[in-house]
């Protein structure tokens, strides 16, 4: 038989381990390591502290007592977590954004920042709370006995007053302890407790392997599970009724809300999170967990009724199947794991309400009581961790009182499912408040109230009921006495389980109040943001809050505020941080209206919302809500702000559009000028041979007596004239077609040498005809290029013919020399003519070039061959210029890429 | 043909122009016509001979080089001498704009190329006949 003292041997031994684990984990942490805060397994373990020890011994009694409707506690958090990942992600993603430390703060920020909810959800979550931790204290004492084999014996019930020597109260203080120690070491901004975390997620294990081997024992000392299940236990546990009926629908539900509105569990889910993404981890494994938890139930359950003698307290049967069969190492391992289970929801529900309590109850009235002095005295941080230690100290003494005042009753069985009816009680506002718009404060308000009200009334008021007490009375007869206010027969519902009724009844008048609170009731200005906030969360960006509210702040007085809460180094740390962000080197931020912000969800985070709006307006001046960003905010927010941005957008690629129109248009005016320059250009190289031609031709028909020879001479020049208007228009046509890009010509592998020689050649009797002696001097290195045979000789003949023709110096000489040059071919036509005058280049290649045609009027030319010459050797990738001119002779020069 | 205008007297025409052929046909339509004609190349040299010694009709075509037309009409129009002198202008630009500019400047008449080799000697004669009257 295992004693008394080995087994609280071994019980300090193992929270010696625990403190150990929390004390090295945050050890850890501190020093920069974060594996505790990555794992998305010990975050999914952690969550586990849903599992009590309500659910590690009662689980199993409840199959013996109702056979499969336990599986309901389990079913409801599977669902949501396989199902409704999406509330669990939106609610991260809120609680991160905005440093939420708790559901009392989710509502109340989601709200305006009320603090009357919050005060309202505290309140009503520690009314809830506090028989579950009396639960978990019992259990631990009931345990303690039937494995010790104190006062308690192998039927497990209880043998009375167990004297002084209560575990609970030991249970209690050393929870209190820890908590104090893990829970309260320091505020961190967002609430994260990674020593705690490591302890729940150990004890998570610890409570899974003892009830596995517990599970394991009873399958194989049985010889496998037919033998476990005779039909005629398969019938007494399978074949209940109400299975699948109302009382199963409302536990699921039930389960299913607890998992999200129990402040322990919004505390491990949401504030312990550290991110977003361990939740796709946790949306399998924690079903998973869960699934591992219950799979041997049944099982120890039919042990327990085959093998104890009747009348065995089916809630301990996890303890005495193991010890009826002497394995008390088994049963030892089993009452650790149900030890586990209750400390570790102590734990946590003591961090929430402790949260909840000083932040939306303490601190409020300390801040409020206190304001003027607070600020030349007391440091805040410490007052915080105070009240937190106080809160603490606090919730474990009512759970201490609550057991110890109802440990003679049987209500406290009962009590898990009243307490999670209690909290099922916050759904509606916080639905509403993550998903309706429209849902105001009064209207949470309201129906929190109307809830609470009823589940008072249709549930805690029966429970505490005994016969021949105002209670009682009321019970059997209906307030007043009247039939119809029967609290467990409501309006004349008879018939129905209690618990059913009692959630039917408090969660429609909820509903039903916080939608008709909302439809008939404003929202004020803050709370409309808020809303907007909470409900997009996920279109709107953090910060958003920054800019719908103007406030501005001393720097200063913000440092001061801020150092007394969040402590000297980390206020400083968020100062500096801020202001490197704002871009400034000096360390002090601009207390503009972003900063405020970021500072009161900072500040938030340690002391709640609700709070932390007060301490801060002290501070800032001038708060004002501007009502235009209010409306553009909240009034279809997002849609207008899509909208302004697509039209931002249209009109950014409107203006660019504009731009190149009128690039465009500056082009197309610059061109038209152009054209109609040359157009000008063209008329007038027309009607000068056309004038020759005209006015001779009607001199010749006019004049009778004309000498032949000069009859002849004027046909002649009407002859020239007419083939210069020939080729003037042949060049116009030309130049026309190269500027448009429309010839397509033949490109070919060609020597530029041998293209030169016959363009010489081809100017040769123009050269003896006005006297002018034309040299070549061929290139060093042979050259082959790329181009159009007929079009290089175009540009060569056109160069060497202009050098003769305009030649009128006394010895006229043209030198055509070639060369290759850094990859090109290049060749100078260089002469001793005029020189190109004062006519700038750029001036020279366009079309009619004026310089060179003034000089050499009379001879053929058009003026066009220079602009055709220089847009051939752009073509061919060239290039064609004037690099000498002067009195005493030019030269123009071609260049060309040598092929490869 | 040695009687041109229509008191009797041999005009004297001065042609500025730098086409060559245009200076040859306006030389033996007018000479046909009895007027007695210099040529000049550029509108430097018009001045000048203007100066020198002017004629009764100044033949000025607009696009010369060195000094183009307008700035030939100019001058004579400034001159203290010859300010009365006519000028007919010759342009191959058939432009409505530079028949303004010459009328602004005070052209006597203003001829677009090509032209009526009639039309021409009409305009000189008249004009040298009037001009001849007027002084």
């Amino acid at each position: 038989m295992l004693t008394a003292d080995v087994v609280v041997a071994i019980a300090l031994g193992y929270v010696g381990l625990l403190f150990l684990l929390a004390f090295l984990s945050d050890r850890w942490s501190r020093k920069g390591s974060r594996w505790i805060s990555n794992s998305p397994v010990i975050y999914t373990l952690s969550i586990s502290v849903y599992c009590t020890s309500w659910t590690f011994y009662g689980a199993v009694g409840s199959a013996a007592r109702n056979g499969l409707e336990f599986i309901t506690i389990y079913l409801g958090p599977t669902l949501v977590f396989l199902g409704w990942w999406y509330l669990l992600r939106k609610l991260v993603r809120i609680g991160q954004v905005n440093r939420i430390s708790s559901i009392a703060d989710l509502i109340s920020s989601r709200y305006g920042k009320s603090n009357t909810l919050a005060v309202m959800v505290t309140l009503m979550a520690v009314i809830g709370t506090t028989p579950y931790i009396a639960l978990q204290l019992k259990a631990v004492t009931t345990s303690f006995e039937v494995v010790s084999g104190g006062s308690g014996d192998l039927l497990g019930n209880r043998s009375g007053d167990s004297g002084g020597s209560d575990p609970a109260l030991w249970v209690a203080v050393g929870m209190a302890l820890f908590t104090i120690l893990f829970g309260t070491r320091n505020l961190d901004a967002n609430e994260q407790h990674p020593g705690v975390v490591a302890a729940i997620a150990f004890e998570a294990l610890v409570k899974l392997l003892a009830l596995l081997m517990v599970g394991l024992f009873v399958v194989f000392s049985f010889g496998g599970l037919e033998n476990l299940f005779p039909e005629e236990m398969s019938r007494r546990l399978l074949e209940r009724e109400n299975v699948f009926g109302g009382r199963w629908a409302v536990l699921t539900f039930l389960s299913a809300t607890a998992i999200i509105c129990l402040p322990r569990e919004f505390q491990v889910t949401v504030v312990e999170n550290a991110r977003e993404s361990h939740l796709r981890t946790a949306g399998w494994l924690f079903p998973a967990y869960l699934l591992l938890i219950c799979l041997f139930i049944l099982p120890i359950a039919a042990a327990g009724l085959t093998r104890l003698p009747a009348g065995a307290n089916p809630d301990m049967f996890v303890l005495t199947v193991p010890m009826a069969a002497n394995q008390e190492m088994l049963a030892l391992f089993a009452f650790i794991g149900g030890f586990s289970s209750a400390t570790s929801m102590v734990i946590v529900a003591c961090i929430a309400l402790s949260i909840m309590i000083s932040n939306h109850i303490v601190m409020p009235v300390v801040l409020r009581l206190r304001w003027l002095r607070l600020y030349d005295s007391a440091d805040l941080k410490t007052l915080v961790l105070f009240s937190r230690r106080f809160s603490i100290l606090l919730i474990l003494f009512l759970g201490l009182l609550y057991y110890r005042l109802s440990a003679q009753t049987e209500a406290l069985a009962s009590m898990g499912l009243i307490a999670f009816a209690g909290v099922a009680q916050f759904l509606p506002s916080l639905l509403g408040g993550l998903y309706w718009r429209q849902a105001t404060a009064r209207g949470a308000k309201l129906g929190l109230m109307g809830g609470v009200v009823l589940w008072v009334y249709t549930l805690l008021l029966p429970s505490l009921a005994e016969d021949g007490t105002m209670f009682g009375e009321i019970v059997s007869n209906g307030l007043f006495g009247w039939e119809m206010l029967r609290p467990q027969a409501l309006f004349g519902m008879t018939g129905f389980d209690p618990l059913v009724h009692a959630i039917v009844w408090s969660l429609t008048a909820n509903t039903a109040l916080l939608i008709a609170g909302s439809l008939f009731s404003e929202q004020a200005p803050l709370e409309r943001l808020q809303s907007a906030l909470f409900v997009d969360v996920f279109r709107n960006t953090p910060g958003d809050e920054s800019r719908a509210l103007v406030r501005s702040a001393a720097i200063d007085d913000l440092r001061l505020l801020s150092r007394r809460i969040l402590g000297a180094d980390a206020a400083d740390r968020q100062f500096r941080d801020f202001a490197l962000r704002q871009g400034r080197d000096d360390g002090v931020p601009v207390a503009d209206t972003a900063f405020i912000t970021h500072l009161e969800r900072q500040i938030g985070g340690n002391v709640g919302a609700a709070s932390a709006r007060v301490m801060i307006s002290e501070v800032v001046s001038g708060e004002t809500i501007s009502l235009d960003e209010i409306i553009r905010m909240v009034d279809e927010t997002q849609q207008v702000i899509e909208y302004s941005q697509a039209l931002e957008a249209n009109s950014r690629t409107l203006e660019q559009t504009a731009a190149q129109l009128r690039q465009a248009n500056q082009r197309l005016m610059r061109l038209d000028t152009e054209k109609d320059d040359f157009l000008s250009q063209v008329s007038h190289e027309l009607r000068t041979p056309m004038t020759s031609i005209r006015s001779f031709a009607e001199a010749l028909l006019k004049a009778d007596e004309m000498p032949p020879d000069q009859a002849h001479r004027f046909m002649r020049i009407i002859h020239d004239e007419s083939l210069r208007l020939t080729s003037l228009l042949d060049d116009i046509l030309d130049l026309s077609h190269l500027e448009s890009g429309e010839v397509r010509w033949q490109v070919e592998h060609l020597d530029p040498e041998t293209a030169a020689v016959n363009a010489i050649a081809a100017c040769e009797g123009l050269a003896a005809e006005t006297g002018v002696r034309v040299e070549h001097v061929p290139a060093d290195t042979p050259a082959a290029i790329r181009g159009n045979r007929d079009r290089l000789s175009q540009i060569l003949i056109n160069l060497i013919s202009n050098a003769i023709k305009y030649n009128d110096s006394a010895e006229p000489w043209v030198r055509v020399e070639c060369r290759v040059e850094a990859g090109r071919w290049r060749v100078d036509v260089r002469d001793n003519g005029p020189g190109a005058g004062d006519v700038a280049p750029d001036q020279l290649f366009s079309k009619f070039a004026r310089g060179w045609r003034q000089i050499a009027k009379g001879r053929s030319g058009t003026g066009l061959g220079l602009a055709i010459s220089a847009e051939i050797a752009r073509r061919h990738g060239g290039d064609l210029s004037l690099t000498e001119s002067s009195d005493h002779g030019s030269c123009f020069t071609l260049t060309l890429p040598i092929a490869q | 043909m040695t009687k041109s205008g229509a008191d009797g007297s041999v005009k004297r025409i001065l042609i500025a122009e730098d086409e060559p052929n245009i200076v040859e046909l306006l030389t033996f339509i007018l000479e046909r016509a009895g007027c007695v004609t210099r040529a000049v190349t550029d509108g430097e040299a018009a001045i000048a001979e203007i100066r020198r010694d002017a004629p009764d009709v100044l033949l000025l075509d607009l696009m010369l080089p060195k000094h183009d037309g307008y700035a030939v009409l100019k001058s004579v129009r400034a001159s203290a001498d010859n300010a009365g002198l006519p000028v007919v202008m010759l342009t191959a630009k058939g432009q409505e704009r530079d028949r303004k500019v010459a009328e602004s400047l005070g052209v006597n008449a203003f001829i677009t190329k090509p032209f009526s080799n009639q039309d021409v000697v009409d305009q000189v004669l008249a004009l040298a006949g009037a001009g001849a009257a007027g002084r």
